[in-house]
């Protein structure tokens, strides 16, 4: 327990406190009325009206079209569906610069849908909306689709038989077992949407900011640290709530339901209604999900003969110090490191929630180990770099500073896919090897890793995919000669000419790749019990 | 005595599961608790096991205080009451589980997972996944896993709770004389009482986190020590009575009982076979509420006015249908003073 702690505190807690305190203090004390005047700001008070309508519209807009997914991938058999569900879930592990991207490839300036029908989505806020539901399909799929897929139809069955209809029983049966997936789902939806900064960076051009996009932009271009302090603690609040209702429906979907086998739950689709609804869903799913990649794809090979993956390793491009293609390594060995980390920790911490003599005060660690998620990547990439500068701590040269600031980011999946695993252990088996005369390091070797491990792959892989996309605190610590792929992506678009567009094309099609890869690996060691995400 | 509880005592939350509860257990005895659930068994196993510690009182193996001994250093042996085999594990990797812990050499534990599967009746079994084993296969299974580091103590949690009622009976008979083979002391707890009379050397009858009673099968079989541990064994007509003499008052009116029953308010306990039915007029007046085929015998139901209800055993042919009026004598050689 001891580990995660020091790691939060001194990787977490420790920078954001230093960033907002170098903003809200100067030599004679504290400035708290900068809060007011930043708050009284139209500029400011236009930016938090967007970052919550935006966060809130996407969410809803996911749940609708994500829902019909959730209940076809639950309930309904038909040829491919473990493929397909891989599909979807591509997308979340997908770095959000590469999402950008893939809407900017279809939608923006010379896009597909500007040569085919001359209609550009990049100036209005349709693109970030269709992009947030781009990314966060799999969530709900995931979350409501993995509860929905174990429920007992049986538990329907009985409602029937005392007399209710199909819809009565769907509505007091179903209904409610599914609520507090939906609100988790959402919830996790409005977290994601409300700190989004990859996407709406490259897609909100100068009239959308997010939160997030306005600390960047305060931090990095206008260099006002008291206006981004601020705006970090607002961010710092609403995340936190939310993950406090977040923590609340995750215990209460724990408590009380009868799961059963997933694979018991699904039959053939039956009748015109169900056969429209998949037809529905797999059209949505290719327009939505599968046409932005393929689009992105294909620009990438825009310019004949590969010239912009060839032009990847060309040194002489001027947008670095080193070629392009240097970057897949480094991000290779970045997301490697940071894995490790985020595996080491996030496993330290999940097998310390799941002690039975675990007390208020380690239960409540479980919520904070959330707040990565939320709070601005920006604010923490920045705070590493000016709380992280002095001995005994200067790592401001270091290697070790990247993977660090990824690595934080990865431990919350970590810990959420491994801890229902580890709960799942039924804690008389380790008693039962402690009988046999087994060390407590004994019962963890032999009774809980072996049960584990998949889960620990798992959790690994997520880290990695995770830390391979993390853009936001990367953006600010990466030194110019050792850019990862996100961050060259991102540079190669904010350069002008159609050679910078295609190398941004053809590096987010490789960064998409790995992703993928990686979680297609995954996708055959999961099994459906393994988490939430 | 090889186990020693001395007031042993756990509560939960202010309310005592365990009861400063005294317990001896000698070498090759073989114990068995008796009771509801609910009233502390497991816990009384757990806090032996050393997977609870007591909030008061002692736990002594061969006359040494366990306080601070954690669980893998205690040498007892626990099956649980679902087995808990390792899913992960074949059946010979469970049964060498405990000697690996020990750090057994190899080709000992190879021999031993033989020896042990021949002996609970699976031979060549080493290799099969435990997720193919049948109920009965695994319960054979985790005895030989529990066995298998030759604990001081064996400890049984339910043995065979899961199983159904044919197999109980069978496997019942093989436990008991397996233990006797093998000279295993053993601490079973069980909520069966045909179970617990048919395994144990003596048995103890818990409530409530205290024990009720303790003595041989045939001892709490015969006298039970109060009404609860009566009502416990199944014997439904247990009724206040105040003794004089050879008589006892009660709601059923004059009961006679035993030559040397104590004196005074008491609890009387009437076995349904001293429930005599005669003609009715004389005796005690019954209308027949229910009757029950139990195969040797037809359990009839009385309802003698107001009074509490009586249960009565008749030989099949003389049994009387359901609503007939019958008269009650009771035969003082099938009645019991209790405490």
């Amino acid at each position: 327990m001891a580990g995660p702690v020091v790691f939060f505190a001194l990787f977490f807690a420790y920078p954001v406190v230093a960033i907002v305190g170098r903003g809200l203090k100067d030599g004679d004390g504290w400035h708290l009325a900068r809060i007011g005047q930043v708050l009284a700001e139209s500029g400011v008070r236009h930016v938090l009206w967007f970052t919550t309508w935006q966060a809130l519209v996407s969410t809803a807009l996911t749940l609708l079209v994500a829902l019909p997914g959730a209940y076809v991938f639950a309930r309904l058999d038909f040829p491919g569906k473990q493929v397909l569900r891989a599909v979807v879930t591509v997308p979340f592990v997908l770095p959000t610069v590469v999402v950008g991207t893939a809407f900017l490839a279809l939608a923006g300036r010379g896009g597909l849908l500007d040569e085919v029908w001359g209609v550009r989505l990049d100036t209005t806020v349709w693109a970030i909306l269709l992009a947030h539901v781009f990314f966060n399909y799999a969530v709900v799929v995931r979350t409501v689709g993995g509860l929905w897929a174990q429920l007992d139809p049986r538990q329907e069955e009985a409602a029937r038989m005392l007399g209710a209809s199909r819809a009565a029983a769907w509505r007091t049966v179903t209904l409610p077992a599914l609520a507090p997936a939906v609100a988790a789902a959402a919830l996790m939806v409005f977290l994601f949407t409300f700190t989004s900064f990859g996407v709406v960076q490259i897609l909100g051009g100068p009239t959308f900011a997010t939160l997030e996009v306005e600390i960047y932009r305060q931090t990095a271009d206008v260099f006002d640290l008291s206006t981004a302090a601020v705006l970090t603690m607002i961010q710092f609040v609403a995340v936190g709530a939310v993950l406090a209702v977040h923590a609340w429906t995750v215990r209460r979907r724990e408590s009380a339901l009868r799961l059963v086998d997933a694979s018991l739950t699904a039959r053939q689709p039956r009748g015109a209604g169900q056969w429209a609804l998949l037809a529905g869903v797999l059209l949505t799913v290719a327009v939505l999900l599968v046409l932005p990649l393929a689009v992105l794809v294909e620009r990438s090979l825009d310019a004949p003969g590969f010239a912009s993956y060839r032009a990847l390793a060309d040194a002489d491009s001027g947008v670095f110090l080193v070629p392009p293609i240097e970057a897949i390594g480094t991000s290779l060995q970045y997301a490697a490191a940071a894995t490790v980390i985020a595996v080491v920790i996030g496993g330290l911490a999940a097998t310390a929630l799941t002690r039975r003599d675990a007390g208020r005060l380690v239960r409540g660690f479980d919520a904070l180990l959330m707040l990565p998620l939320g709070v601005s990547a920006v604010t923490v990439g920045f705070g590493f770099l000016i709380a992280l500068d002095e001995p005994p701590l200067d790592l401001r040269s270091s290697w070790i500073l990247v993977p660090l600031a990824q690595a934080l980011v990865g431990v919350p999946f970590v810990v959420r896919t491994m801890l229902p695993v580890l709960r799942a252990v039924d804690t008389r088996l380790r008693e039962a090897a402690a009988v046999l005369g087994a060390s407590p390091w004994r019962v963890w070797r032999e009774v809980d890793l072996p049960l584990v491990r998949r889960a620990l792959l798992v959790a690994a892989g997520f880290a990695f995919a995770v830390s391979l996309g993390e853009f936001g605190a990367t953006v600010f610590i990466a030194r110019p000669d050792n850019p990862t792929l996100p961050v060259a992506v991102a540079r190669l678009l904010g350069r002008p000419g159609e050679t910078n567009y295609g190398q941004a094309m053809a590096l987010s099609t490789i960064l998409m790749v790995v992703c993928a890869v990686a979680l297609l690996v995954l996708e055959r060691l999961r099994t459906d019990r393994t988490g939430e995400f | 005595m090889l186990l020693s509880l001395r007031g042993a005592t756990v509560r939960f939350g202010g309310r005592a599961v365990l009861d400063a509860v005294d317990l001896d257990v000698a070498e090759h005895e073989i114990v068995c608790v008796l009771g509801p659930s609910g009233s502390g068994k497991s816990t009384l196993l757990r806090v032996v096991a050393g997977l609870q510690e007591p909030d008061a009182g002692a736990v002594l193996l061969a006359g040494r205080d366990q306080a601070g001994v954690p669980a893998h250093r205690r040498e007892v042996g626990l099956m649980f009451q679902d087995h808990q085999l390792f899913p992960q594990r074949d059946v010979g990797g469970n049964v060498a589980f405990g000697l690996r812990a020990r750090g057994v050499p190899r080709a000992e534990q190879g021999e031993r997972v033989r020896e042990l599967l021949e002996l609970v009746g699976l031979p060549g079994a080493a290799r099969r996944a435990v997720a193919a084993l049948s109920g009965g296969e695994q319960q054979r299974v985790a005895l030989a896993r529990a066995l298998a580091p030759r604990p001081r103590l064996l400890m049984l949690d339910e043995p065979l709770g899961q199983l159904d009622r044919s197999l109980r009976e069978r496997l019942v008979v093989e436990l008991r004389e397996l233990f006797g083979r093998l000279g295993t002391t053993v601490l079973a707890v069980t909520h069966d009482q045909g179970e617990a009379f048919a395994l144990a050397d003596r048995v103890v009858v818990m409530r409530e986190g205290r024990i009720a009673q303790s003595g041989t099968p045939l001892e709490v079989w015969q006298r039970p020590a109060d009404a609860f541990v009566a009502r416990f064994l199944g014997f439904e007509n247990v009724v206040e009575a105040t003794v004089t003499g050879q008589n006892a008052d009660t709601a059923w009116g004059k009961v006679p009982v035993p030559g040397d029953a104590p004196q005074g308010a008491r609890t009387l306990l009437v076995r349904p076979a001293g429930v005599r039915l005669v003609p009715a007029g004389e005796g005690l007046r019954c209308r027949v509420a229910a009757r029950t085929f139990r195969g040797t015998h037809v359990a009839v139901r009385l309802q003698p006015g107001d009074a509490p209800p009586l249960e009565a055993a008749c030989a099949l042919r003389a049994a009387p249908e359901a609503g007939d009026e019958v008269g009650v004598e009771f035969d003082p050689d099938e009645i019991v003073v209790l405490g």
